[in-house]
Parts: structure tokens; C-alpha cells; sequence
């Protein structure tokens, strides 16, 4: 029987796989933690035993503390929910548009997906669109953030070679400025009561968070990721390229839609309600596969609880670092995010690649 | 198996196949053989669907190319490619299970099939390793065994042996004809005319997108013919041990 030379496709040596069940369970165990956190950080102090109090009864402030029940059910657990559900939804669009671009470098952000679903929000504000009711913004973010994915795909589509990091990039720089010259011209013409919720959407915030949005962002996140869970095979096989990928048994064709709707769709779903807050969808996937690999049928579900936990913490930096302010969390994650694209486009030239 | 009526394929005023049949039924290995820009891999293309020819009608099992899905051709025929792409840093291994992912086989056989093909091209050791740090050779056996455990009866090969040292280029082909031999139909580009002679039991010589030649290596493997269609002198030997030809090169080419 021959024996592995130890050099291995993952950071598990010889024919070892990552213990995933173990992982799972503490990926959960650190969000568990992490949501606790995010109830028990704020201006308000709100003792242990009082939130222990407060959650036993969600419907009704117990007797003196009514503080502690509004800030626990109406703010700082929606806001926590929130931030998991975007946080995952991107980290999710992210995965599932590097596989599809077959360039780890492809995140909603950096290649003009976000950009393109805010205009869309933009331009429901300021032209007071309103066919659709209060899911007209959604629908706005969403038609936009699918024709975006649909044009940059068209023209960064990936060679028999692999995708072109150069260009996709190139592409995303352009649809980036083209999606922010228009809402440029949008702004212009916003009124100033329509100007300070469009600056919401520039910085990424989930400071106006109500369990409105949670209820709808969360079928939507949850929908995500089962219907592009069941694409992992063929995003797998699409590593090999188009080509191949349909002679082992892929519908390019209909997989390339598909996902392009699903990443437009969770993309859409996080800016129509926190604005556009990058390299969420870059950062995670990139650490998940490093650790689990890039088999996309354990990478999804991964990405989702990584990126739920990171824009959790984040949020958590973003409203104690500066209290009683709090910093915009898009800002705060691309701080973050900026540096490791850096790295990560220096380390890939370093490697040829 | 696989039927071939007089295709052409026309592109932007550039007929790059023009009536081209030929037939590669289950048991055979065909070679496609020729100079370079000849047609070859594109009219490999059209056995494998890629494309519609312009002209002409490509068959597998009696019905034309174009009314199977997708899913069902992949049981039908898998395809080796003349460069293997991979994205992300798959295993060995995994990458191998990509040829049976979308078939509909026996999940309890997948194992013993990835085992087999792997231990046939000697890559079993690789089989943890990161896919993206093999070596072109190690890449063109990986790729093969993919296509090997998709486990179709036609298999189509664009110059699998490009890439691979002497040992594994006759390994290769050895196995390409035992599966030949068991029924399947075996499609192959080749360059090197001396491994067509010796494992393909028919030879297509294709010439600016038509068949010049086809039939056994003895009938179209002759010096005037291949000096004519690769405009190079060669001469053609007797294998000392196998019953096939042998091509040389000879020095007195054109200036």
C-alpha cells in the first residue's frame, strides 16, 4: 500500500480529513458565544441576571425593568440577528461567486455586485419608487444586483485557463466607479432628508435594525443556502473549467444562472437593509477553505456561520470602540478586509498565480 | 458507437473540417493523427458535443449528438482534455471523484473505482496532495483517471500522452487499448505517430481539415503520404518486436 508523502491538499497531514463534525460544533459553540456578547456589550449596562430575566420573558417587560427589556428585544438582539444573517449572506454570495468566477479573489464588493444592488436602493429612494410596498427597496437592490453579476460576468467570464484575475478586477474597478458616478447623480438630486439615508447606504450600518428586516432577510439567507448547497457538486466540477465541467455532466448554462440569481439575491438581501459592507464575502470563504479545503458542500455552510460570526464581533468592535458612538460597520470591515486583500493579490503574484 | 457522416465545420469563412466520415465502433482505438492546424482536436470538439458541425451529422448509439442532455452524454462519453485547468486547491483525489460526482453509478463502487484508476496511472500516492502542485505529467495522469472512473463506453483523449515521461505514455495507451478491448470506444489525438502505430488499431491521417488517409498503421502510415501531408522526408520501419511501423525523420528536409 503506498503511503503519502506528506505533502497534503489541506492543513490535515497524510490521508486525514478535517474532523467536521468538530468543527461544526465549535464554529456553533463560537456564535452561541458570540451572540452573547453581542446581547451583553453596550452603552446601557445591563446585568447578567437582569437579561437572563428579560429573555425569560420576550412578550412583556418584567416588573422595573423596562430598559433592560427594550434594550435586550428591541435593539441589541435584532441588531446581533442582523448582523449574523448579513454577515452570512455575504460570506455565502462570496463562495458561491468564486466558484463561479473560478477566482478566489471575487467578492460582491470588490467586483461592483454590492455597488450595483445599492444604486438600485439609490435610486428607489430618490425617485420614490413605491410599486411593490416596502419590499419595492429589495426588489430594487436585488433586479439591480442581478444585472450587475449578469454584466460582469459577461465580461469577466473566466478562459479554458482559469480565471483572469487581472481582468475581473479591472472590471470591478469599472463597475465601481460607473455604479457610484450614478448614484453620484442620484444624490445630487436627492432632497436632504433623502441625502442622510442614502449616506447610510455608502458606509454599511446596522444601527436602524428592527425585527422587520430580520423576518425577511432571514427566509432569504436560510433559502440561500440550502438551494446553493445543492449546487456544490457542480460548483466543484465547475473548478475544472466551463468546458469540462459540462462533459462531466454539468448544464453550465442553467448552473451559471442559477448562481448568479442566488449571489445577486443574497447580495441584494444584505445592502437593502445595512448598505454596503465589504470584503465580508472575500475574507471568509478565503480563511474556511484554508482550513476545510474548497469542496463547496462543506466551504457554504462554513462561510455562512464564519461570516455570520466575523460581522458579529465586528459589529460588536463598531459600537464599543467609540461609545456612545459607534463607527459605521462597512467602514470598519474594510479596514479589516482592505489589508488582507492586499496581501492576499501580493501572495498569489508572489505564487504566479 | 460513434458515427461520423460527413461533417464540416465552418467558421467565419474558415472551413476548418470539410467532409469528414469516419466510424469508431465499441472495441476500437482510433487515432487522429496529423500536422499541426490539421483539424484534429476541433473535429475531437464535435465528437464530444462542444459544438455543432455546419455540415454533416456526428452520431453516438444511432442518435445525433445534439438530442442528448447534458447529464446524459456525460454517461455516455467523457473527454480528456489537452490541458487540465483547476481553480482551487483540490485533492488528488477528489479530484479524481469529480469524473463519477454527476453519474449515476453505485455510490458503494465509487471507492474501489477511484482506487483502481489512480493505482492504474501511479498517482495513488499523490492522493492527498494540493491538485494545483502537481507536476504537468502528474496532472495529465490525474486527469485521465477522471475520465477513466466517469466510466463511459466512449472516451475521447486530445493528446493525453503530451505531457508524459516514456513509461507512463506506453502505461497510458496500454490501458486505452485494454479498454478498447473490453468494447469501449477509445478516440485519441496523438502526435507521436510511432505510439498511434503501436496501440491504435485504426489511424484517421487528417490534412487541412480533411481525411487524407484511414485504416491500419501498416495502410496509412507510408513514407510518400506522410512526407507529402507533414511536409517532412521520413522513412517508415518495421517495429523489431511489435506488428506495427515505425516512423523516422530523415535529414533531407526542405531548407
Amino acid at each position: 500500500m503506498a503511503t503519502t508523502d506528506g505533502v497534503t491538499g489541506g492543513p490535515w497531514p497524510g490521508r486525514g480529513r478535517p474532523p467536521m463534525v468538530a468543527l461544526y460544533a465549535g464554529l456553533t459553540l463560537a456564535i452561541a458565544a458570540g451572540l452573547a456578547a453581542a446581547v451583553s456589550t453596550g452603552v446601557v449596562a445591563v446585568e447578567a441576571g437582569q437579561l437572563l430575566a428579560v429573555m425569560l420573558s420576550p412578550l412583556e417587560a418584567a416588573e422595573g425593568q423596562p430598559v433592560a427589556h427594550a434594550v435586550f428585544w428591541d435593539l441589541r438582539l435584532p441588531r446581533a440577528l442582523m448582523a449574523l444573517l448579513v454577515g452570512g449572506s455575504l460570506a455565502m454570495a462570496g463562495a458561491a461567486m468564486q466558484g463561479l468566477f473560478g477566482n478566489p479573489l471575487a467578492d460582491p464588493g470588490i467586483v461592483g455586485v454590492s455597488s450595483g444592488a445599492s444604486l438600485g436602493a439609490v435610486l428607489v429612494i430618490v425617485m420614490q419608487i413605491n410599486v411593490l410596498g416596502s419590499w419595492t427597496l429589495p426588489a430594487g437592490a436585488f433586479l439591480s444586483g442581478f444585472v450587475t453579476t449578469w454584466l460582469i460576468y459577461l465580461l469577466a467570464r473566466p478562459s479554458q485557463t482559469g480565471g483572469d484575475n487581472a481582468r475581473l478586477l479591472l472590471i470591478g474597478i469599472a463597475i465601481n466607479s460607473i455604479a457610484g458616478a450614478l448614484t453620484g447623480y442620484l444624490t445630487y438630486l436627492a432632497s436632504v432628508e433623502q441625502l442622510e439615508s442614502l449616506l447610510f447606504w455608502s458606509m454599511g450600518s446596522l444601527s436602524r435594525v428592527a425585527w422587520a428586516p430580520v423576518f425577511t432577510i432571514a427566509p432569504l439567507a436560510v433559502a440561500g443556502l440550502v438551494l446553493l448547497r445543492r449546487q456544490a457538486v457542480p460548483l466543484d466540477l465547475l473548478a475544472l473549467g466551463e468546458r469540462q465541467a459540462q462533459h462531466t455532466g454539468v448544464d453550465v448554462r442553467r448552473l451559471r444562472r442559477r448562481l448568479i440569481a442566488l449571489t445577486a439575491l443574497l447580495t441584494a438581501a444584505a445592502v437593502a437593509f445595512t448598505g454596503t459592507i465589504g470584503f465580508v464575502g472575500l475574507v471568509v470563504p478565503h480563511l474556511v477553505r484554508t482550513v476545510i479545503g474548497p469542496g463547496h458542500r462543506h466551504l457554504l455552510p462554513f462561510s455562512a456561520m464564519g461570516g455570520g460570526l466575523l460581522l458579529m464581533l465586528a459589529d460588536i468592535g463598531a459600537r464599543s470602540l467609540d461609545p456612545p458612538n459607534e463607527i459605521p460597520i462597512g467602514i470598519l470591515t474594510a479596514t479589516l478586509g482592505g489589508p488582507f486583500f492586499l496581501w492576499l493579490v501580493s501572495r498569489r503574484q508572489a505564487a504566479g498565480g | 458507437m460513434l458515427e461520423i457522416e460527413d461533417v464540416s465545420l465552418r467558421i467565419d469563412d474558415r472551413e476548418l473540417l470539410r467532409d469528414v466520415s469516419l466510424a469508431c465502433p465499441g472495441g476500437s482505438l482510433t487515432a487522429l493523427i496529423g500536422p499541426n492546424g490539421a483539424g484534429k482536436s476541433t473535429l475531437l470538439g464535435l465528437m464530444a458535443g462542444d459544438r455543432a458541425p455546419t455540415g454533416g451529422a456526428v452520431r453516438l448509439a444511432g442518435r445525433p449528438l445534439a438530442e442528448y442532455g447534458v447529464r446524459e452524454l456525460a454517461g455516455l462519453r467523457a473527454v480528456m482534455p489537452q490541458d487540465s485547468v483547476l481553480r482551487f486547491a483540490y485533492r488528488v483525489d477528489d479530484v479524481v471523484r469529480m469524473g463519477r460526482a454527476l453519474r449515476d453509478l453505485p455510490p458503494q463502487e465509487d471507492e474501489a473505482s477511484v482506487h483502481m484508476a489512480m493505482a492504474e496511472v501511479e498517482i495513488a500516492p499523490l492522493a492527498a496532495r494540493n491538485a494545483l502542485t502537481l507536476s504537468g505529467g502528474e496532472q495529465a495522469r490525474t486527469t485521465f483517471a477522471r475520465v477513466r472512473v466517469q466510466s463511459t463506453p466512449v472516451l475521447l483523449l486530445d493528446e493525453p500522452t503530451a505531457a508524459l515521461d516514456l513509461r507512463h505514455q506506453e502505461r497510458l495507451l496500454s490501458l486505452a487499448a485494454d479498454w478498447a478491448a473490453a468494447g469501449h470506444c477509445v478516440v485519441a489525438v496523438m502526435h507521436d505517430l510511432n505510439l498511434a502505430a503501436a496501440h491504435a488499431d485504426h489511424l484517421v491521417l487528417l490534412d487541412q481539415g480533411r481525411v487524407a488517409a484511414q485504416g491500419t498503421p501498416w495502410d496509412v502510415l507510408l513514407a510518400g503520404q506522410l512526407r507529402r501531408v507533414y511536409r517532412q522526408p521520413v522513412c517508415v520501419l518495421p517495429h523489431p518486436e511489435r506488428d506495427c511501423p515505425v516512423v523516422v525523420t530523415t535529414g533531407d528536409g526542405p531548407p
